[in-house]
Parts: C-alpha cells; sequence; structure tokens
C-alpha cells in the first residue's frame, strides 16, 4: 500500500456534495498536484487529509492506519501530515520565530533552547534569517508564506500539504515559494499541492489529478495529462488556463 | 488667484482645499458663538432663574463643599480599584465557559449563557439592592455583612455579564482560518485558545472594554443607596446640611473630570483600530 492512501473519500456540506468518491495513492517522495476549477474540491480534499474536515465516508490510510477513523484523536494524525494555507494563516500577534516556534513548544514540549538552532537553520535556508524577528504585517507575501511553510517544516511532517499556496501572491512573488518547493522536493518531500500554477506542476510533479465535480476525472503523469488528455472536461479546463 | 502668493508648492486643488476649510472653520465658530450667546442671554431671562442659579451654582457652597466631595470620590475610586481586576478576570472566565465545545463541559456551557443572560437583563440598581441588603440579611457576623464587600460583589456580577459578551465577540472575531492554522499544526483546543484566538481577541476588545468601565465608574455611585458613603452620598448629606443643590453640581464636575478623558482615550483607540484594518 502507498505511503497515503485514500480510497472512496466522501465529504457533502448540507446539500453540497463537495467530494463525491475519491481515490488517490501517493507514494513517500513524491509530489501530486491535484488541478482543476475553483470549487472542484481540491482545498477540501486536503482539508480532509488533514482531518480539519471530517469524511462522511472513505477511508484514509496513512503508512495502512486509517486516520479517518471517526472518534480517532486528530493531533497525533496533524503533527504528521503538515499543512500550508492559501492566505498563509499566520498568527499576527507573534513574530516569525514565535509562529514557527508555537507547535514544537506546545506540541512536542520541546524548549527555544532546544529549537533555536534547527529553526535558524530552517529560516537561514529559505532566505529569511534576516527576518525571524518580524511581524507578519512587515513582511511581503511571499515572505509570509515561506514563514507559513518554514512553521509547518518545524514540526518535521512525514506529508506536507499545500492548499493553493501562491495564488494570493502577486505574480512576482510566486517564484521565490516556488523555489521553497523545488528543495523540499530535492529533500524527498511527500507533498500534496492543489494549485494553478500549471506550468510548475508540469515541472515538478509526479503525478498529476484532475479533479472535476468532487471527483477525479484524470490522473497521471505530467506529460500525459497536460500533452495527451483523455477526457473531454481536462482538454477543456487546460484550454482554459494554459 | 489670492493664493497664489503661497508660493508655487501650492497646488490648485491644495488651494481649493484650503479656502474650503477657511470657510468650514468661519462657519462653525460663527454658528456655535451664536448658540452660547443665546444660552447666556436667554437662559437667565427665565423666571425661575435666580432662585435655580443660588441653589446649583452657589459659589459659597461650592468652594465649601468641593474639597469634602474630592475626599469622598477617593471612596468611588477604590471601590472601583478592587472591582475592576475580579471583573475582567470574572468575565473572562465566563466567556471562556461559554466557548466550550467538550461534551462533558457542557453544564459550564450552560451556566454561561445562563448568566450573561440574567444579569444583562437586570436593572443594576436591582441587583445592588437583592445582593447588598439580601446576603447581609443572613445575619452575617461583621466584618461579612459590609455593605461595601456585597455592594461591590453586585457590581462585579453585573460588569462581568457585560466584559463576558464583549469578550465572546471578540473570540468571535477572530477568523476560523487562525483556528485551523493551529489546529493543523496539532495544537490542542486549549491552547489554540490561549495561544492564537485569546490574545488577538482580547487586543481587539480593549476600547470596547474600555467603555464598560467607564460606565463601571460611574454606576459606583449607586452603591450609595445601600450605604457606603462615596461621592453621590456625601453630595446628599451636604445638600441636607446647607439647603442647597450646587455639591451634586461639583459630583458632576468631578465625575466629568475622569470620565470625558477616558471616553475621549477609548474612542481613539476605537478609531486607531479601525484605521487598522
Amino acid at each position: 500500500m502507498s505511503f497515503l492512501s485514500i480510497r472512496g473519500v466522501r465529504k457533502r456540506f448540507g446539500d453540497n456534495a463537495v467530494i463525491r468518491g475519491i481515490d488517490l495513492d501517493v507514494g513517500k517522495g513524491e509530489l501530486v498536484c491535484l488541478i482543476g476549477a475553483s470549487g472542484s474540491g481540491k482545498s477540501t480534499l486536503l482539508r480532509c487529509i488533514n482531518l480539519l474536515e471530517p469524511i462522511d465516508d472513505g477511508e484514509i490510510f496513512l503508512d495502512g492506519v486509517d486516520i479517518a477513523e471517526p472518534g480517532l484523536d486528530p493531533r497525533p494524525v496533524r503533527q504528521r501530515v503538515g499543512m500550508v494555507f492559501q492566505s498563509y494563516n499566520l498568527f499576527p500577534h507573534m513574530t516569525a520565530v514565535q509562529n514557527v516556534m508555537l507547535a514544537p513548544r506546545r506540541v512536542k514540549s520541546m524548549t527555544p533552547a532546544q529549537l533555536a538552532e534547527p529553526v535558524r537553520a530552517l529560516f537561514r535556508r529559505f532566505g529569511l534569517e534576516d527576518h525571524m524577528d518580524k511581524y507578519p504585517d512587515a513582511l511581503s507575501g511571499g515572505q509570509q508564506q515561506r514563514v507559513a511553510i518554514i512553521r509547518a517544516l518545524a514540526m518535521e511532517p512525514e506529508i506536507l500539504l499545500l492548499d493553493e499556496i501562491t495564488s494570493a501572491l502577486d505574480p512576482e512573488l510566486v517564484g521565490e515559494v516556488l523555489d521553497v518547493l523545488r528543495k523540499l522536493r530535492g529533500d524527498g518531500m511527500t507533498m500534496i499541492l492543489a494549485t494553478h500554477e500549471m506550468a510548475f506542476a508540469r515541472e515538478v510533479a509526479d503525478k498529476v489529478c484532475f479533479l472535476n465535480q468532487g471527483q477525479i476525472l484524470e490522473s497521471g503523469t505530467p506529460e500525459a495529462i497536460f500533452t495527451a488528455p483523455t477526457h473531454d472536461r481536462t482538454r477543456a479546463f487546460l484550454k482554459r488556463v494554459l | 488667484m489670492t493664493d497664489s502668493s503661497n508660493g508655487p508648492a501650492l497646488t490648485r486643488r491644495a488651494a481649493y482645499e484650503a479656502r474650503l476649510r477657511r470657510r468650514s472653520a468661519l462657519i462653525a465658530a460663527g454658528s456655535s458663538a451664536v448658540i452660547v450667546l443665546a444660552i447666556v442671554i436667554l437662559v437667565p431671562l427665565a423666571p425661575g432663574w435666580t432662585a435655580v442659579k443660588k441653589s446649583f451654582f452657589n459659589a459659597e457652597v461650592f468652594a465649601r463643599t468641593f474639597p469634602g466631595l474630592l475626599q469622598a470620590f477617593l471612596m468611588d475610586i477604590a471601590i472601583f480599584a478592587w472591582c475592576a481586576p475580579l471583573i475582567a478576570i470574572m468575565g473572562l472566565a465566563i466567556a471562556l465557559c461559554r466557548d466550550v465545545r467538550n461534551p462533558v463541559l457542557f453544564p459550564l456551557r450552560a451556566f454561561g449563557a445562563l448568566y450573561t443572560d440574567i444579569f444583562r437583563g437586570l436593572p443594576v440598581i436591582l441587583v445592588i439592592y437583592l445582593i447588598g441588603f439580601g446576603i447581609p440579611g443572613l445575619g452575617l457576623p461583621r466584618p461579612w455583612n459590609s455593605p461595601y464587600i456585597w455592594g461591590s460583589l453586585a457590581l462585579i456580577v453585573v460588569y462581568a455579564a457585560y466584559v463576558a459578551e464583549v469578550i465572546r465577540s471578540g473570540i468571535d472575531s477572530i477568523h476560523q482560518s487562525q483556528r485551523a492554522a493551529a489546529q493543523s499544526l496539532g495544537l490542542s483546543e486549549a491552547d489554540t485558545m490561549r495561544y492564537v484566538v485569546l490574545p488577538q481577541a482580547l487586543r481587539n476588545v480593549v476600547p470596547a472594554n474600555m467603555n464598560l468601565f467607564i460606565a463601571l465608574q460611574k454606576d459606583v455611585a449607586l452603591l450609595s443607596f445601600i450605604g457606603p458613603v462615596e461621592i453621590f452620598r456625601q453630595a446628599g448629606v451636604y445638600k441636607s446640611l446647607m439647603a442647597n443643590f450646587t455639591p451634586y453640581v461639583g459630583a458632576a464636575l468631578i465625575f466629568l473630570a475622569i470620565t470625558i478623558p477616558a471616553t475621549r482615550y477609548a474612542d481613539y483607540l476605537m478609531s486607531r483600530q479601525r484605521g487598522r484594518r
């Protein structure tokens, strides 16, 4: 079984069936891109994997264990599954470094002394060492999003979920965030990325899934999806966005 | 143009706006002067003015009672000073009660809701009477029958309900995405509240809470009805003694000296907060 294995997941909000039976396998170290129109269920699927939304039906296996089991404590799972959001969601009353240290301190009971060096190393690696002590509102969108990624990485997750993390950025800031993802890819980090950055998906993804109305209509290598889509809807979508 | 003398730095638009501003200032000053003049001329023409002036604006009485009133006002400040922190703590506790999601703690949640409903639904003076006369009526020994204790308790329970509601609105104002971010990192509900939601929520409601505490400062005077000799009661004593209402005017001035600057400051904080959003 794959590292992350999603089987028959369904999720509805009231009358609105957002996820209508999704199967997806993500191997260790793979980068899977979810593409599709707004409202196709990309974000909801990621929120379900992080257990921010309880699923109505189906199973989500992480390393062979069903994490979607109703009644299961979600917190140990969330420590293993990092998430980065479209609108960064940094804590505005904390500096960048406080944002990053909060969860390791509270959840893993690490001391600031223990964290100082590894956290500084993360900031340095992603070019933010000079901005550690700034508050989020003193940082650009790209810098904030990079801090948000560092915040997720500080928990040493086994898989990272990235929910349209460049969609709120000015075009000239998108590149610096994508560079971070390239580095993480080089590290062998397992990632699922919901994105509108088709060129990036094509460049780095191991697998691309096209979501349409809560289902994966088509998936395969970037080559296959972008050059020879088999489905009409995929073709229509790609024609609009490329 | 007349403004060309001000140098080339003044743009046409700036000159136009300066002209408008001068005109508005002139009109405002003129209309204010007319109103003040009217009051100064017309009010003394009222048939009872001499009597009112003698009994409410008597300089001699004012001078004799003002120091005593100031002295009594220290009691108001003392009552305020020991009530305020307790109100803040209790208000926060009740706000948190109302936010618990754990079903085991449902009684807490129900208590919080009931509490705020009851104490926001009663006139303050009624609560002061009920607690202030009711509890000492149990025949408690000194000092536990003191109206200072039970009157203060009445103020505390009432204002804690209002503060709780304000804090709760602050908690609600923190966007769901902040909770989602905290939870996605594995933080517990309690840690999410303590480290992420509450610090932001409390900061947002500082101006609203300041307004409540200004109201509290005034309502301290209500305790005079159950005994404590604070400024309002002291003014009443002077009034009886001198058969003159001027001490009440003096008391009003003392209250205003505190409440107007505090209100202005709260307004300033609020407008600054609006500007930040």
